[in-house]
């Protein structure tokens, strides 16, 4: 009995600590320029897909990761150099779409390069499974939620003890006041996009050994992440990491305890209810609208 | 931004010194207003676009496109003109088809009674789900509106003993007088004729006391409610109004189409809905009709790309949208306004 | 420069004009497969066949002496897209047959336009439902998801099976699998105890696979899906340590399949079709053959060997030239009623006998053969 409960834990934690990280990159973002990133599922494309082909050209599995990584940052910065800083002045709507856009054209380049297929990563450090009070855990979905502990660790530290971060986190709350205190806001949206690049491909090069990738594989995966994000309120990280836990538990707990046909209606029933009764998420900001 | 008339670029007032100035200018005015000029240009598009079709593929590009025109006339009046954002729309839709399709298919109902019931019940659901959910502001509501769309859409694949389950359903055809009513050519006509009065019937309300209260309510809520407009009951109002006009399109495709997949409830079907809306131009009744024209067409043309197609169709989105951020009708209204 | 370009294009295209006189008007082949989208596993090597097999046949003269011509599109998986498409080939493209469809939901949402029109349809799409109840015009080649229900629980029966867990997709492949599966299994006196699905998109089973595993007198496992997902499932199945034997579906039967679920997969049993084993087979088999016929061609040009999705579309072009040269004409009804009377052809997945009643054709014994995964690679299981 609690060899089954703790097992649907473990399913649970990994995928949710994987929707954390995508919920991270939305709400960096939304937080440095108000617009959902509806290409943020293909940044956790780009990161498994591009480890599998590092690997393949004959770079060793760790520097192979490390590069994707790095390409989902750069992929980042690129996207809002060609996409969101030439239409800077437009409403949030104008914005998304071109997100979409993106997004669209990212999967499509993607499956000329690296055609159709799925792409196994081999696992960081094997595949034997370890055994816990009866439920089976694998080894990389250690390495899933000991790698987003540590991005988050770093990104607390990075956000509340740097200048940089402190930086970007002024320009969240008042966009004018901290232009007005000398911070480079073009600056601040190049490293929020190029964090959130660097998030999407962690989070893709980490889980890639498990749900293996292809160029679709961000659709679904974004589109939960951004629940996720909305889930603990949107611009909050603490809010983000808690939406992506607690989303990827009560999938996990509903496909073993009542019904896996309705499990990916979990994530959308959840988030009705939550903001049936917490009209801006979990943990988020309540804001005053000026009239 | 919404301008007062939603005119094709003429100047919303006149001081003209002679009469005669004024009269042919106010003549003018009328032929490039949106309600005159534009129904008359659309009347015409419609009444001469069979000379131009080439074959029976043409008359269904034409059905599908006035489909979408109507559901995005529809949600444009929500998204445009209310300032709601529904990222679910396509989950009234489906709903609707899937109402229709099983009425007929399974329960033997006749077609018109179907559609008329596909359309009320879904009213009625939008109606229950709009108050809770247009409490909520901006992201927060997008976000609703798409879990409300993914559940339709999962409740649709999930119950194949009434849906068919993820590989869809066969429809029977429409029968209105114990005739079937099928053909491309037949459907074209029929969904012209509902095409023109949705867009006649769009333009009045924009311009009747509940459009400027739906205008007032996008500017400022707070503000509009102040000045004693029920705010609440007219999102409401607007709300369901969209989605019973999206149901009812629903109904019609499935009765055209003969077929129908819980796709059509999608999420990514929902999204073509929304970027139709805001390629063609936010709080533009034209633009609505230049969205769905564009965007219906872009992927068949675009299969001569073959595999690069997915890649063009993303560039299109985001170039239109970084040089014209206000949708191609309005961009090119501002451009002829200034060019005078 | 440019004069230079548009000389050589002009040079280029005049050379490559087939061995068949170029002023013959072309037999013109209609297509439209899910070649992206979710499907492309099925519709990607569909279209690469297409290709391949009408340029080759091309080179040797053509059908009744004249070229064919391939007029393809993609449904990305889209119903709704297929039935646009289907019309398009019909009435811009005029198209004289049609062979299409990756799968069951686009080809259904072509179908009654396709009935309607009258035009002769081959497809590849795998459910029962595209022949039951029979269609005039349309006819399929791949062996249906209950006959490889039926091979899989022959073999379940042999080995004393009695008992088994069924875990699907809610896909339309995995639904439609489950549901024949469920159909059929009384038959060979076997119960499903357990019944638990999962979304395609899905990344981790192992709650479903759990909760089979605690179901009392479970003795088999039956994973009916195809995709990436039953590779997870495999491989979950595997470190969850579950000892009762796995079976898959036809929906694996690919080299893909190995490659993703690596050592778990290691006696897996799954019936396959011929092509994948094609050089295994013995060589009294009637399909060894065409199989390797079409397979070394297929490896030579694209550098992998097929896997059964694409020979499906191999034996729905060869069957439809067959067709249209014992016709002798261009007549959409002599071309139906010829495929209609298709008896005894060697294909790569199986012997066609085609009938009124029956248009898929294929036998429970030639168009499948149950193999075990052992060392990484299949290997045939005698019947």
């Amino acid at each position: 009995m609690f060899a089954e409960f703790l097992q649907y834990l473990v399913t649970g934690v990994t995928i949710g600590a994987i929707y954390a990280l995508v919920a991270l990159g939305f709400s960096i973002i939304f937080n440095a320029s108000h617009v959902i990133n509806f290409a943020q599922g293909e940044f956790v494309m780009l990161g498994g897909m591009s480890a599998v082909f590092l690997l393949a050209s004959g770079i060793p599995l760790p520097a192979a990761v490390l590069l994707a990584v790095l390409c989902g940052a750069v992929l980042g910065i690129a996207l809002y150099k060609l996409g969101i800083a030439p239409a800077r002045h437009s409403d949030p709507i104008p914005l998304i779409i071109i997100t979409i856009g993106a997004g669209l054209a990212l999967r499509g380049i993607a499956q000329i390069v690296w055609g159709k297929g799925f792409h196994s990563l081999p696992a960081f450090s094997g595949n034997e499974p370890i055994g816990l009070l009866g439920a089976v855990i694998m080894p990389q979905s250690l390495w899933v939620v000991g790698t987003t502990c540590v991005v988050v660790a770093l990104l607390a530290y990075f956000f509340n003890r740097t200048r940089l971060g402190k930086a970007i986190l002024a320009t969240s709350y008042n966009r004018d006041a901290a232009q007005l205190m000398g911070i480079n806001t073009d600056m601040i949206m190049i490293v929020s996009f190029a964090l959130a690049g660097l998030l999407g491909a962690v989070a893709g090069a980490v889980v890639a050994p498990i749900t293996f990738t292809y160029y679709e594989i961000g659709v679904m995966l974004g589109l939960k992440g951004f629940v996720a994000a909305v889930l603990g309120g949107l611009g909050s990280f603490p809010g983000a990491v808690a939406g992506g836990l607690v989303l990827g538990v009560t999938e996990a707990m509903m496909a073993g305890y009542i019904s896996s046909h309705y499990k990916d209606a979990v994530a959308f029933v959840l988030i009705l209810l939550i903001l049936f009764f917490m009209p801006t998420g979990m943990f988020g900001k309540q804001s005053a609208e000026r009239v | 931004m919404s301008d007062g008339n939603d005119s094709l670029g003429a100047p919303a007032a006149l001081t003209g010194t002679s009469a005669r100035l004024a009269e042919s200018s106010s003549l003018l005015a009328r032929l490039l207003s949106a309600r005159q000029g534009g129904f008359a240009l659309l009347l015409a598009t419609v009444l001469l676009a069979p000379l131009f079709m080439d074959g029976l593929y043409h008359y269904d590009l034409a059905v599908l496109i006035g489909i979408n025109a109507i559901i995005v006339i529809g949600l444009n009046l929500l998204v445009g003109y209310a300032g709601q954002i529904s990222l679910g729309h396509a989950g009234f839709f489906g709903l609707g088809a899937y109402t229709s399709a099983i009425l007929t298919a399974r329960y033997d109902w006749p077609g018109l009674l179907a559609l008329a019931a596909s359309a009320a019940f879904v009213g009625l659901v939008a109606f229950i789900v709009a108050k809770p959910i247009l409490r909520l502001r901006g992201y927060y509501l997008a976000m609703a509106t798409l879990g409300l769309g993914m559940i339709i859409y999962l409740v649709l694949t999930s119950e194949s003993w009434l849906t068919g389950g993820p590989d869809g359903m066969d429809v029977p055809p429409l029968v209105v007088f114990g005739r079937p009513v099928m053909g491309e050519q037949t459907w074209y006509w029929i969904v012209a004729m509902i095409l023109l009065l949705t867009y006649w019937l769009a333009l009045n309300l924009i311009d009747s006391p509940v459009g400027r209260a739906l205008r007032a309510v996008h500017g400022s809520e707070i503000a509009a409610a102040t000045a004693g407009v029920d705010a609440t009951g007219y999102k409401v109002l607007i709300f369901v109004v969209s989605s019973a006009l999206a149901a009812a399109m629903g109904g019609l495709y499935a009765f055209y189409s003969g077929f129908i997949t819980p796709s059509s409830a999608g999420f990514l079907h929902s999204i073509h809905f929304v970027v139709m809306v805001v390629f063609g131009g936010m709080a533009s009744i034209v633009g609505s009709l230049v969205g769905a024209i564009v965007l219906t067409l872009l992927p068949q043309m675009l299969t001569v790309f073959a595999d690069y197609d997915a890649l063009v169709y993303g560039l299109i989105l985001m170039l239109v949208m970084i040089f014209m951020p206000k949708g191609l009708v309005p961009t090119l209204a501002s451009w002829l306004r200034r060019s005078r | 420069m440019l004069k230079k370009l548009a000389a050589s294009v002009l040079l280029g295209s005049l050379v490559s004009a087939p061995a068949v006189a170029a002023d013959k008007e072309p037999i013109r082949i209609g297509t439209f497969v899910s070649a992206t989208g979710p499907a492309s596993f099925l519709g990607d090597p569909q279209a690469k066949t297409l290709q391949l097999f009408i340029e080759q046949i091309n080179q040797k003269g053509g059908v009744l002496g004249r070229p064919l011509q391939l007029i393809h599109y993609d449904d990305q998986g889209q119903a709704e897209q297929a039935r646009t498409l289907a019309r398009r080939l019909i009435a811009q493209d005029k198209a004289d047959v049609l062979i299409a469809g990756s799968t069951t939901g686009a080809i259904m949402a072509a179908v009654p336009l396709i009935e309607r029109t009258e035009i002769p349809l081959i497809t590849m799409a795998g459910a029962v439902v595209v022949v039951e109840p029979v269609k005039k015009w349309v006819f399929k080649t791949p062996e249906t998801d209950r006959m490889a229900a039926e091979k899989i629980f022959a073999d379940m029966k042999r080995r004393g099976i009695s008992k088994i867990g069924l875990i699907s997709g809610t896909g339309g492949f995995g639904a439609s699998g489950r549901k024949e599966s469920l159909a059929v299994v009384g038959n060979y006196g076997i119960e499903v105890v357990a019944d638990e699905t999962y979304a395609p998109s899905d990344t981790d089973m192992s709650a479903q696979l759990t909760r089979i595993r605690n179901t009392p007198g479970v003795q088999a496992i039956l994973n009916f899906d195809f995709g990436q997902a039953p590779a997870i499932v495999t491989r979950n199945y595997a470190s969850l340590g579950i000892k009762q034997p796995l079976y898959q579906s036809h929906g694996v039967a690919s080299n893909a399949f190995l490659e993703l679920a690596g050592s778990a997969a290691e006696g897996v049993r799954l019936p396959v079709s011929p092509i994948l084993v094609a050089k295994l087979l013995p060589e009294n088999d009637r399909q060894k053959g065409p199989a390797m016929a079409y397979g070394e061609a297929y490896e030579k040009r694209f550098g992998e060997w097929p896997s059964a999705f694409g020979a499906y579309a191999y034996d729905a072009l060869m069957l439809m030239t067959d067709a249209i040269e014992r016709a002798g004409s261009l007549d959409r009804v002599k071309i139906r009623d010829a495929i209609e009377a298709t008896k005894n052809f060697h294909g790569a997945t199986g012997n066609f006998n085609m009938s009124p009643e029956d248009h898929m054709g294929l036998s429970l014994e030639s168009s499948f053969r149950m193999v075990e995964v052992r060392n990484g690679t299949w290997k045939l299981l005698e019947d």
